[in-house]
């Protein structure tokens, strides 16, 4: 198994965290406890799966492409 | 229909014009709808002298052209053009273009103050600050009031 995790803009930088690859989890919420040491999320924390908007209950499988990142500024 | 994301400055007249020549709207259309957003030299009564804009590539592209697909379900709109900047930014610059084209007004005006808010809240980009004490990510959107 492999998921490719991301991360972008302020959550990146307050984490110090590069994007890597993980063998192995379930959900979004495994994903951010592997990749970050257990670290508290923050509760405006946005997380993608595959490009689109997902839930940190989602499933993941092989594959995926998970993202986290804070709300959205731009426009 | 096409949404571009720049790394670049753009002179979004010039984009509107040309998009319109290059497209088949032909004599059809008799309402264009635009909004252009452009960087401030402040934000919460804080000066601010320049900007970066952040993005995550693929999934901005993705939800540019979603948003477009989805307007062109609600509406009947015969062409969107939507052109947003990324990098760096400095103030008076072009941010954000979005054009509708439709046979009368109602649907591109609407189209337009819809793409804009829904691109705001949903496609992802990110703004960071220089102000004169340092740098600091835009948290949240204005009301836009």
């Amino acid at each position: 198994m492999s998921i490719q995790v991301k991360f972008f803009a302020s959550l990146k930088e307050t984490l110090n965290i590069d994007d890597h690859d993980i063998k192995s989890a379930a959900t979004v919420g495994e994903v951010w406890d592997i990749t970050t040491n257990n670290t508290e999320r923050p509760n405006n924390v946005l997380v993608a799966i595959n490009l689109e908007y997902a839930q940190f209950e989602s499933t993941v499988k092989d594959g995926d492409e998970v993202a986290f990142f804070p709300p959205v500024t731009g426009g | 229909m096409a949404a571009y994301i720049l790394e670049q400055s753009f002179n979004p007249w010039e984009s509107i014009s040309e998009h319109q020549k290059s497209t088949t709207l032909d004599n059809q259309f008799g309402a264009t709808a635009t909004f252009i957003g452009t960087m401030r030299d402040f934000n919460d009564n804080v000066a601010v002298s320049a900007m970066i804009l952040e993005h995550y590539p693929a999934m901005t592209q993705y939800y540019l052209e979603k948003l477009i697909d989805e307007a062109t379900c609600k509406w009947n709109l015969l062409d969107i053009l939507i052109i947003h900047r990324v990098g760096n930014i400095k103030p008076s610059d072009p941010i954000m273009l979005i054009a509708c084209w439709s046979a009368h007004r109602r649907a591109s005006l609407d189209a337009c103050s819809w793409l804009i808010e829904e691109l705001k809240h949903r496609a992802p980009f990110w703004k960071k600050e220089t102000r004169a004490n340092g740098e600091y990510w835009v948290e949240k959107n204005t009301n836009g009031l």
